[in-house]
C-alpha cells in the first residue's frame, strides 16, 4: 500500500540522517574547550521541511480519500445479499430476511462471483454492549452499537472459512465472542438454506433418550432463553437452537459441538467460558443425557 | 565543558543543615505550599502508581506469553487493563508531568513560587485523594452482587458497559468518582500553571523569551482546561445516569453510546499531546546542552507546539472510525490527523539541526533523548498509518494500536522523562545520579521496550483484537506474545534499577554544584537544591539563554535575537 511505502521511505531518510549527525558531530577527546558555533536558525532550511511534508500529506490524504468513498459511497448492488446480524453478550445471532432463517455464531453468506457480483450487507445493531464485527481475510470492522443501526459489506470470492472475533470490548468474556464465516459456493449454500429450512424432527419414536430429553428442555428454564422452531421454546436472549446439531462449534465458536462437550456446557457452562451468561442448569445425570440426546438430533 | 561561573547571589558553600524532628519534617510537607515540595509530591506520588500500574501489565503479559493460558481469570484480566490504563494516564502521567511543570516552571521563568500556591496545593491534594479512592475500590466496591471488586469497563469505558444493568455493585462508581477528582486538580493545577507563565516573569523575559520548556506548558496547560472539562462533565453525567436515571448514554432508554465516545474522546485524543508536549519540553532542554548549542529555529519551535494545541482538537474522532461515521466525516477526521504530522515533523527536523554541527555528549540524559528522537518517529509514522482510515478498519482495536500508542506513551514520553530525571535530579538533590547505573537502567530499559512493543506490532496485523485476557493456539501468536512478555520483564528491571538509583545517590551520590551540565537557563543559576525563595536576588534577563551571556560575556545571545 501506498502509505506504507512513504513511510517506511521518511523513517530510512530521518532515521539515517540522525545517525549521521550523532556520529558525525560526537563530541571527541580532541575536540577544544570552544563551544561550537551557534545557529539560531534558517528561514529557508525550515520552510523547505514545512512545505515538502504538507505536499507528502495531500497526496496521502487524497489516496486515502479515494478508497473511502469507494467503500463507504458506492451505491448497493441490486443483487445484494442481506443478513442481519445482532451482537450479543458473548454471541452473535444472525437473521436472513429473505429467507426466514435465524441462527447464530456461525455465518453462512455465499461467495461471489466477479462477473456477477453477489456481495452481503450486513445490517448490524446490539441487543447490549458494544460489539465489533472483525474477519480480517474478508474485510475491515464494524462496530455494532445498541440503538443504532451500521451497515458494511463482504465480498468473498474464495470459498472456505474465515476467523475472526469480537473487537471492542463488551465485558467478561470479550475474548471467546468468536466469528466464524463460511463462504459457501451458491450450490453449498443452496444445501445448507434447505436444510436450515427443513422443520426439526418431533417425537422422536425411534429415539426414547431424544424424546425424553425434549421433554427436560420444554419443561425447564431452557426455553426462556433459548428458540427452537415449532416448540414451545421461542426465548430470544440466547442463541436460536434449531439447527444446533447443524453447527461446527458452540459457545460462540470456543467449544468444539461433540455430544460430549455439550453435555459439560449444559452442566456447568462457567467452567468452560467463566463469565458466560448461561447459568448451571443442575440437572441430574440422567437428565443431562437425555437432553445431550435431544440436542444432538436438531440436524 | 567550561568551568562554572560565578552567579551574583549564589552563596557556593554548602549550607550547614538543621535537622528538624522526624514529626516536623512530615507536617512541613503535608501543609507546604512551595512549588518545590509539592512538584516532588507530584513526582513521587506518580512514582508510586507507575511500579503499581508497571505490576499490570506485567500480570497481564504473563497470562497472555501463552495460548489458553490460566494464569489470572477473565475478570481479574479485565481489572488488570482497566486499572493499568486508567492508573498510567490519571495517576502517573499527568501528576509526574504537572510535578516537573510545578518544579521548573517558576524556576525557569525567575519567579519565586507559582501564582496561587495554596490552590497549588488543594490540586495536588485532590488529585492524590483520587488515586487512592480508585485503588480503595479493592477493598470497598463489592456492592451488593459482587461483580468484581476494582472496576473492569476498559480505560475508556465505553457505554453502555458502565450503566447499572452491565455494570452492578460499586466498581464503576470509584473509577467515575476517581477520574472526577483527578479531572478537579488537573483543571485547578493548568489554572496555575498559565496565571504563573503570563504573570510572573522576571524582568526582561519576554513572551519571546521563554525557555521552550516554559512555552510548551502553557500550551499544555491550556490544553488541559479545554479537554479535561469535557471529561469532568462526563462523568457527572454518567453518575446521573447511574443512580438519578438520566438518560445519558443509557441505550436501553434511548441514549446514546456515540454520545459518550465523543465525550471521551474529545478529552482522550488531547490527552496524548497533553502528555506528549512536556516530554518534547525536557527534550527542548536537554539535547541544546547536551549538543552545545542553541535550539535551532525557536520561533517555528513555539509555532509547532501552539499549532499542535490547535490542531489536537480537531482529530478526537480517528479514534471512531468504526463507528459508523459515514464517509464525509471518517474523510474530515482523516484530514486533521495527517495535518498534525506536520508541526510535529517540523520538532523532529528542528532537533536533528540542533544536533548538526554540534558536540553531542552521550551523557546518560541525552541517551534517553536520542532513544527517544528514534522511537518517536516510529510512534510517529504508525501514528500516519492509522490516520488513514480504511487502515484503522483492519487494525483499530487490535494489538498494532496497542503498540502504536505504547510507542508514543513508553517510547516518547517515559523515556524522555527518564532523561528529565538524570538532568534535573543534580537540581532537585545537589546530588549527581550514578552515570554507571544510569547506562545500566538505559540498556535494559530500551532493549525491553524494543522487544516488547516491537514485536506487538506483528500480532496485531495477524488479526489479534486488544483487551482478549486468552486466544486459541495456532494463530501464529503465541512466540510473538512470548517475546512481548520477556521484554516487559526487562522493562521492569531497568525501572528498577533507576529506582534503586535515585535512593542511592541521594546518600551517596557526588556533590553536582549549582550548574553540573554547563546549561544555559535560570534553574542553574540559583543553589542546588534551590532555597525556599528560589533566587536571592530576582535574576534579570536579556535573550533566550541568560546563562550562556553571562558565560560568554564576548558574545552573548542577545546580540542576535
Amino acid at each position: 500500500m501506498l502509505v506504507l511505502a512513504i513511510t517506511l521511505a521518511i523513517f530510512l531518510i530521518v532515521a539515517g540522517l540522525l545517525l549521521y549527525v550523532l556520529i558525525r558531530y560526537r563530541h571527541r577527546p580532541g575536540d577544544s574547550d570552544r563551544e561550537p558555533a551557534q545557529i539560531y536558525g534558517s528561514n529557508q532550511i525550515e520552510l523547505s521541511w514545512t512545505v515538502i511534508p504538507i505536499l507528502i500529506v495531500v497526496m496521502l490524504f487524497l489516496s486515502t480519500t479515494r478508497v473511502i468513498l469507494g467503500t463507504q459511497a458506492i451505491p448497493k448492488p441490486e443483487s445484494a445479499f442481506n443478513v442481519t446480524v445482532i451482537g450479543h453478550q458473548f454471541w452473535w445471532e444472525y437473521r436472513y430476511p429473505g429467507l426466514g432463517i435465524v441462527t447464530a455464531n456461525e455465518l453462512h453468506i455465499p461467495i461471489s462471483d466477479p462477473a456477477h457480483r453477489t456481495p452481503t450487507y450486513l445490517t448490524m445493531s446490539s441487543a447490549d454492549t458494544d460489539h465489533s464485527f472483525w474477519v480480517p481475510r474478508l474485510a475491515g470492522k464494524m462496530d455494532l452499537i445498541p440503538n443504532r443501526v451500521n451497515t458494511m459489506w463482504l465480498d468473498p470470492q474464495q470459498p472456505g472459512l474465515y476467523l475472526g472475533q469480537c473487537a471492542q470490548y463488551c465485558g467478561t468474556q470479550h475474548a471467546k465472542m468468536l466469528l466464524r464465516v463460511y463462504a459457501q459456493t451458491p450450490a453449498d449454500f443452496a444445501l445448507w438454506v434447505s436444510q436450515q429450512k427443513r422443520p426439526v424432527e418431533q417425537g422422536f419414536s425411534g429415539n426414547p433418550a431424544a424424546a425424553e430429553g425434549q421433554t427436560v428442555f420444554m419443561h425447564n428454564a431452557c426455553i426462556n432463553c433459548h428458540a427452537i422452531t415449532g416448540t414451545v421454546a421461542t426465548g430470544r436472549f440466547g442463541p436460536d437452537l434449531t439447527h444446533l446439531a447443524s453447527r461446527d462449534t458452540i459457545a460462540s465458536g470456543a467449544i468444539k459441538n461433540t455430544p460430549e462437550n455439550l453435555r459439560q456446557w449444559i452442566d456447568d457452562p462457567n467452567t468452560m467460558k467463566p463469565g458466560c451468561l448461561m447459568p448451571p442448569m443442575h440437572l441430574n445425570e440422567h437428565d443431562l443425557d437425555a437432553i445431550t440426546a435431544y440436542l444432538t438430533q436438531l440436524h | 565543558m567550561s568551568t562554572t561561573h560565578a552567579v551574583e547571589g549564589i552563596n557556593e558553600t554548602p549550607a550547614t543543615e538543621q535537622r528538624l524532628p522526624p514529626l516536623n519534617v512530615v507536617y512541613e510537607w503535608l501543609t507546604t505550599v512551595d512549588h518545590k515540595k509539592i512538584g516532588l509530591m507530584y513526582i513521587a506520588y506518580a512514582l508510586f502508581f507507575l511500579v503499581i500500574a508497571g505490576g499490570e501489565a506485567i500480570l497481564m503479559r504473563i497470562q497472555l506469553s501463552m495460548p489458553n493460558n490460566h494464569f489470572v481469570s477473565p475478570q481479574v484480566f479485565n481489572q488488570l487493563f482497566t486499572m493499568h490504563g486508567t492508573t498510567m494516564v490519571f495517576f502517573v502521567g499527568m501528576p509526574i508531568l504537572f510535578g516537573f511543570g510545578n518544579y521548573l516552571v517558576p524556576l525557569m521563568i525567575g519567579a519565586r513560587d507559582m501564582a496561587f500556591p495554596r490552590l497549588n496545593a488543594f490540586s495536588f491534594w485532590i488529585s492524590a485523594f483520587a488515586g487512592f479512592l480508585l485503588y480503595f475500590s479493592y477493598v470497598g466496591a463489592s456492592g451488593l452482587y459482587a461483580a468484581g471488586s476494582a472496576p473492569d469497563v476498559g480505560w475508556f469505558a465505553y457505554a453502555p458497559l458502565t450503566a447499572r444493568v452491565f455494570s452492578p455493585g460499586h466498581s464503576t462508581d470509584y473509577w467515575t468518582l476517581a477520574v472526577f477528582l483527578s479531572g478537579v486538580g488537573s483543571i485547578g493545577t493548568a489554572l496555575n500553571i498559565v496565571t504563573t507563565i503570563i504573570c510572573m516573569r522576571c524582568k526582561g523575559m519576554k513572551m519571546s523569551r521563554m525557555p521552550l520548556l516554559v512555552w510548551l506548558y502553557l500550551v499544555m496547560a491550556n490544553l488541559v482546561f479545554v479537554t479535561v472539562s469535557p471529561l469532568t462533565a462526563a462523568q457527572i453525567m454518567l453518575t446521573l445516569d447511574r443512580y438519578l436515571g438520566a438518560h445519558f448514554f443509557d441505550t436501553q432508554a434511548g441514549g446514546s453510546a456515540v454520545l459518550w465516545m465523543h465525550f471521551f474522546w474529545i478529552f482522550g485524543h488531547p490527552e496524548v499531546y497533553v502528555l506528549v508536549l512536556p516530554a518534547f519540553a525536557f527534550v527542548n532542554e536537554i539535547v541544546p546542552v547536551f549538543s552545545r548549542k542553541a535550539i535551532f529555529g525557536y520561533p517555528a519551535m513555539v509555532a509547532a507546539s501552539v499549532g499542535i494545541g490547535f490542531i489536537s482538537l480537531s482529530v478526537w474522532a480517528h479514534h471512531m472510525f468504526t463507528v459508523g461515521m459515514g464517509a464525509a466525516a471518517n474523510t474530515f477526521f482523516v484530514f486533521a490527523t495527517m495535518v498534525i504530522s506536520v508541526p510535529t515533523g517540523i520538532k523532529i527536523f528542528n532537533w536533528l539541526a540542533t544536533i548538526w554541527g554540534g558536540h553531542v555528549i552521550f551523557a546518560t540524559p541525552m541517551m534517553f533523548c536520542v532513544a527517544f528522537l528514534f522511537q518517536f518517529l516510529i510512534a510517529g509514522l504508525t501514528g500516519i498509518m492509522l490516520s488513514a482510515a480504511p487502515f484503522d478498519w483492519q487494525l483499530g482495536n487490535s494489538y498494532f494500536v496497542v503498540a502504536h500508542f505504547h510507542y508514543v506513551l513508553v517510547g516518547a514520553i517515559l523515556t524522555a522523562l527518564f532523561g528529565a530525571f538524570y538532568y534535573w535530579y543534580p537540581k532537585i538533590t545537589g546530588k549527581m545520579l550514578s552515570e554507571a547505573l544510569g547506562k545500566w537502567h538505559f540498556w535494559l530499559f530500551i532493549i525491553g521496550f524494543h522487544l516488547t512493543f516491537d514485536f506487538m506490532h506483528i500480532p496485531g496485523l495477524l488479526g489479534m483484537p486488544r483487551r482478549i485476557y486468552t486466544y486459541e493456539a495456532g494463530r501464529g501468536w503465541d512466540t510473538l506474545n512470548f517475546i512481548v512478555g520477556v521484554g516487559s520483564i526487562l522493562q521492569a528491571a531497568g525501572v528498577l534499577i533507576f529506582v534503586f538509583n535515585m535512593v542511592r545517590s541521594y546518600y551517596k551520590g557526588k556533590e553536582a554544584g549549582h550548574d553540573p551540565w554547563d546549561a544555559w537557563t535560570l534553574e542553574w543559576a540559583t543553589t542546588s537544591p534551590p532555597p525556599a525563595y528560589n533566587f536571592a536576588v530576582l535574576p534579570t534577563v536579556k535573550s533566550r539563554r541568560p546563562l550562556w551571556d553571562l558565560k560568554h560575556p564576548e558574545d552573548p545571545d542577545s546580540d542576535y535575537e
